[in-house]
Formats: structure tokens, sequence, C-alpha cells
């Protein structure tokens, strides 16, 4: 603080420490709790907004438990409530995303930080950014025609002789895991790049001396040293998928329903922002309660993610 | 169980830097053998070519008479211990000694019985299952030793391990190495850009510049007996005096310098011509009076005692600095500043030595 008046002067401290504040206070932090207050009340007619049927209830949230349907999970048939159903299917694609992500990321990673020559690091890192340069929603319609039915992959899988009748791809919850893989595969890279770096290659290569083949150099040094990368990628590209809205938006179908769209639909086309609210809690809440448990299951703490 | 290595015209390029210029050395089984020299001198290298990470551009590596081309780290009976140790650190001790029999698909029990053993031996008992950040630099040290013995190497190799250390420490641990060789009988290879370390552990010591091998002998015919220019100023300290060699006999030779000329031990390179005379400080004598021959009349221009000995710098005539280092018996006298005196060397204690491989030292 003391460094900051110095350096700039009360004039720019103020301004930047009032910008900081107003940002937080105004845009993050206020919007946030008009919400949390909302979730608690319910939804009625502008007369009677503060009048005697204006009261904290846990009405909204407790809408999730509505409406039945069937589910089944690994061959078990049971009644599960739509939005709950949803809601796992969310969390249990999102982990499912996690997992895949990291197949694809940790080899990658791996492949940046120890093997490829210092020299040609920029232009590969260029390559893996330039997809970014493109707005999310052309790179999700982008895959929505590379899968589609008479699209190029199945063009290209048909001639090289794989398969012979087109694959629906565009079906269930396939092209959301597709799409969302996609997106967030480089917030997943680049944590582990930055674990996987900072390790001292001797001690890679002190295992292979004391006869380690290279699986079990991986298993036993490279993994644990890349622990905390790994936990910070993952939860972020979990949260971030389960918090997705266009992917799902524009690759799910109607047999593929996310979490979010169960919000979306009801602030914009049921108006209800109260509920709408309750159930955005409900997905933080629940996902907060999921990573943490995850965590604990992986003993990562929360001050190695921060590193 | 230790194996003999032999380097067979052994050459390393890093595109057009030669690191590894033709090297020839046949290393015994259950010898300490160290690889002296500057940074840049292509040691490492042959190092990182023994244990398997860097292939020789040609020539042959063997171990045992096993030629080890193709052959990764992971299959070679060698261990190396690295000039940072690379212990693992989100290990415990004992698994980080015996990560190399877990991959071996020792048992647990077996290989904890193990740990604890080569604790016992590198004398750091009761640190099982500390920490790698719980020990001390030395501890570390022992530590990286045992993991290497662990795998029952038939060679053990060491980059510059005790660099890190400070100075007790590490002349405590020279003895240490030194013991632990002897008991284990693993043949150990040692680099080192200390010379001090190279003379007091090894039974031969290669002393190397330029990727070239300069001489390998015994510690006391490198200090003694250096065949060139360069090990002879690599290894201790030196007067040396350019001049013209002349009337050989015998393996001596009258050697003509600004300073005098002087009878002295022609070196195994040195034919004729222009060379340098080496004479290092401690055989250098300081007397009132002139000595029989090889005598130079000085003035002393510093004095310094250093304890154990005297370290004198005198100038002759035409300004050449000499020095003489004095032994300190209790009774030694110590010359005044400015007082004239002569130097004297005995002839079979100073060497003429060709200039090659004398030049400093570059490159990476």
């Amino acid at each position: 603080m003391r460094d900051l008046l110095r350096r700039y002067g009360a004039g720019l401290t103020a301004g930047f420490i009032g910008l900081t504040v107003f940002w937080l206070l105004i845009l993050v932090i206020l919007p946030n709790l008009t919400l949390f207050e909302s979730s608690f009340r319910p939804y009625l007619p502008v007369v009677d907004i503060g009048g005697p049927k204006d009261v904290y209830s846990l009405g909204n949230y407790m809408k999730v438990f509505g409406a039945p349907v069937d589910a089944s999970f690994f061959g078990i048939t049971f009644q599960l409530p739509v939005h709950i159903k949803i809601f796992f299917g969310t969390v249990y694609y999102s982990a499912l995303v996690t997992v895949i992500t990291f197949l694809l990321a940790y080899p990658l990673a791996y492949y940046l930080a120890k093997i490829v020559s210092p020299k040609s690091l920029p232009t590969l890192f260029l390559l893996l950014f330039v997809p970014l340069w493109v707005s999310e929603i052309l790179r999700s319609f982008a895959w929505f025609i590379i899968l589609a039915f008479k699209g190029p992959l199945n063009a290209l899988l048909l001639n090289i002789g794989i398969i012979d009748q087109p694959i629906r791809f565009i079906a269930g919850y396939t092209p959301v895991i597709v799409g969302l893989v996609y997106t967030y595969v480089l917030f997943m890279v680049f944590p582990i790049y930055n674990a996987i770096q900072s390790l001292d290659t001797n001690q890679i290569e002190a295992a292979e001396d004391l006869g380690s083949p290279w699986w079990r150099t991986h298993w036993r040094v490279i993994l644990p040293h890349a622990k905390p990368g790994i936990a910070s990628g993952s939860v972020m590209v979990f949260m971030l998928s389960a918090g997705s809205l266009l992917v799902p938006t524009l690759l799910g179908s109607t047999s593929a329903q996310w979490f979010t769209q169960t919000i979306q639909q009801w602030m914009l086309e049921a108006l209800d922002w109260n509920t709408g609210a309750a159930y955005a809690f409900l997905l933080l809440i629940l996902c907060t309660v999921f990573v943490s448990l995850v965590m604990r299951v992986f003993r990562v703490r929360l001050s190695d993610i921060a590193k | 169980m230790s194996a003999g290595i032999d380097l067979d015209d052994v050459c390393c390029d890093f595109g057009n830097f030669r690191a590894v210029d033709h090297v020839n050395v046949s290393i015994r089984p259950g010898e300490f053998f160290s690889f002296l020299g500057p940074s840049g001198c292509g040691k490492t290298t042959i190092l990182r070519m023994i244990s398997g990470f860097t292939e020789p551009s040609s020539g042959a590596i063997r171990i045992g008479g096993k030629d080890m081309k193709g052959q990764r780290p992971n299959q070679r009976p060698t261990a190396l211990i690295f000039q940072n140790l690379a212990l693992f650190p989100l290990m415990p001790i004992w698994q980080n000694i015996s990560f190399g029999l877990e991959v071996r698909g020792v048992d647990k029990a077996t290989r904890r019985k193990r740990a604890e053993e080569l604790l016992a031996l590198v004398d750091l008992p009761g640190a099982a299952d500390k920490m790698v950040s719980q020990l001390s630099g030395g501890q570390k040290q022992r530590v990286a030793i045992a993991r290497a013995l662990a795998v029952e190497p038939s060679v053990m190799l060491l980059d510059e391990p005790l660099s890190a250390l400070d100075l007790k420490l590490r002349q405590h641990m020279r003895a240490e190495l030194r013991a632990i060789q002897k008991r284990t009988g693993v043949t150990f290879i040692y680099i080192t850009h200390d010379q001090g370390e190279a003379l007091a552990m090894s039974d031969r010591v290669g002393v190397m510049s330029h990727g070239r091998l300069q001489q390998v002998a015994n510690p006391r015919d490198i200090y003694n007996n250096p065949v060139n220019g360069f090990v002879a100023s690599f290894v201790g300290e030196n007067n040396i005096l350019p001049g013209d060699i002349q009337n050989v006999a015998e393996g001596m030779a009258s050697f003509a310098t600004p300073i005098g000329t002087f009878r002295a031990r022609l070196g195994e390179g040195a034919q004729g011509g222009r060379a340098k005379l080496y004479i290092r400080p401690e055989h250098m004598l300081l007397s009132p009076q002139p000595g029989a021959e090889n005598s130079v009349p000085v003035t002393v221009a510093d004095v310094a005692f250093e304890g154990n000995f005297i370290a004198v710098q005198a100038v002759t005539e035409n300004g050449t600095h000499l020095t003489a280092e004095l032994r300190n018996d209790g009774a030694a006298t110590v010359p005044a500043t400015g007082s004239r005196m002569h130097m004297t060397f005995d002839a079979q204690r100073s060497a003429i030595l060709p200039d090659s491989g004398a030049q400093p030292v570059g490159g990476a």
C-alpha cells in the first residue's frame, strides 16, 4: 500500500483501488447477493412483490425434487426427479470430460515440457493457441459440421473403410463431450506443463539410471510431482464444463440436457428468476462439494492448487 | 562384483563441437578412477556416455568386456550419482534408496530391510522414514550413495558430487567415499575439476582438456611427472619459464631462459626447440648463498606466512617473478622483504615440457 502510494501518488492509487473495489463489489458481489436473496423468495406477479405472500422459503430449491422420470445407470433402472437426473448427468459427463482432457493433456504437456527443444517451443505454443483466436461459438458449430451425419468425419471413415454405415454422432451426450474436451483441453495442458517443467530432469534420468522403465518413472516420479498441476487443471476443466452453456446448447440434443440449460430455461423461458437463481446456487454449491470430495480422495490440498 | 570399463577411441560431437576427442582408456575392475579437468573439457560427457544418456559419435564403450552400444541407462550395470544428487523429494528416504529394487520387483519388506542395511553402511542409521528435505547436505550425499549402491552396480559414476558441500564436509566425505569404495569393491569413476579431490581419492587420474585425455597415471605421477604443460599447470602451482632446449643427454637437457641457463629433466614430449620449464614452488630453495647449480639471485618481494608453509615471492634482476614455498618445520626463519637471496632448484625436480595442451580452455 505504501509502495503503491510512493510509486503512483495519491490520485492514481485511489483510482486503482476505487476501480478494483467497484469491480468486486458492484459487478461481482452485489449481483450475486441479489440473486442469492431472490432465490429464497417465490416468483410472484409484480403487485404481490413485497406483499404477504413474499416470504423467504426453500421452495425454489425444493423444485428439483419434482417430476420423477425413469433413469438408468449401469443397467439399473429407477425413478429420479428430472432435474436431479440432469444434474447428475452434468456432473457425470463433466467428470468424464475432465478425465478425457487429462488423458490428452498429460502426454502433450510432458512432450512440451521435457522433450521438445526450447527452440521450437514458441511455434508449438502458437499452434495450440491459434484455435483460440476463433470464437467459441464458431468452434462449436465447426464440430457440429464435422460430426454431422453426412459430414466430413463420416465421409472420411466411410472412404478409408473403417465403417460401412455413417454413424449418428450428434446424439446423446457424445457431441457435448467432444465439444467440451476441445474447448477446455488447454486449461488442462498449461497447469500440467508448468508443473512438469519445474521438475528437475535429473530426477527423470536418475529413475531411468536406477533401472526404471518409462511407465514407472511416470507413475513414481513425474505424476506425483505434477499432481498440483493436474489438480488445478482438473478443477478448472470440471467447473468450466459443468458451468458451460454454449457447447451443450449448440451440440446437445433433447436427450442430452445440461443443468445450465435448465437454469437458462427457468430464467429466460419461464421468466422465473427466483427458481433460476436457486438452481444456479445449487449447481455452484454441489459442484464445490463434489470437487472438495474428489480433492480429499486424491489427497490434494487447496494450497497445492493455488501454487 | 565390479567390472572394468574400456573406452575405445571414443568421440562425441555436438553439432560442430567435438566434446570428446578420441579417448582411449581402460579402467580396471575395482579401481577408483577420476577424470580431472576444467569445466567444458568433456569429462561429464564421458560420464553420460558410460551411463548411457549420451551415445558416442564413434568408438566403443565396453563394461565388463560387453559392448554397451544401444543399451539404455536402465539396462546398464552402472549407477550414476548426479551433481545435484537428484533424490526424489516426494518419497521418504527408504523408498528413495530402494527405488531401484522396487523397479526390480523386490517385495516391500525386503526393500525396507535392504534400505536399513544401506543406511547403516553409509553411516546414517534411523533416517529411513525422514523426507529428503529434512536432511543436511552431507546426509543427502550419503542417501544418494546408498540409493546408487542399492542396485548393486558394477560401476559407480559420480559427477562432482561433493561440489555443493562446504570445505570441512567435503574433506570428510572424500575419506568416506574412499572407504565405501574399498568396502564394496565397486569400480568408481569420479568426475571433478578439483585437483585435490582427484589426487587424494583416486587410484588413477585421467587429466582432460579440450575433449582429449592428456595423461592417465597414478596421482603421484600426475603431480611429479606431468607429461605436458597443461597437466603441470592444471594440477598444482608452478614457476613457468619459457626458453630453448640445448644439449640433450640421458633425459636431461640444458635450458636457456632469459634469467639464465639451467639443467633440468626433459619431459616425455619435449624433443628440442621452444619449450617451458616447470618448477613447483615447494621445490624451490631459498638461501643466502648460491647453490651448486640452477641458482638465481633474487630480491625477496613479498612474504606470506601461511601456517604450514611460508610463501615467498621474489623478483630476479630482469623482473621475472618466482615463488618458493618453504615448509614451516617450526625452526624456519622468515626471510625479510627486500633481502637479496638465491633461489635454487634440483634438476631432477623440474621438468622441461612441450607447450601442447597448455592453451587456455574455452568452449562449452
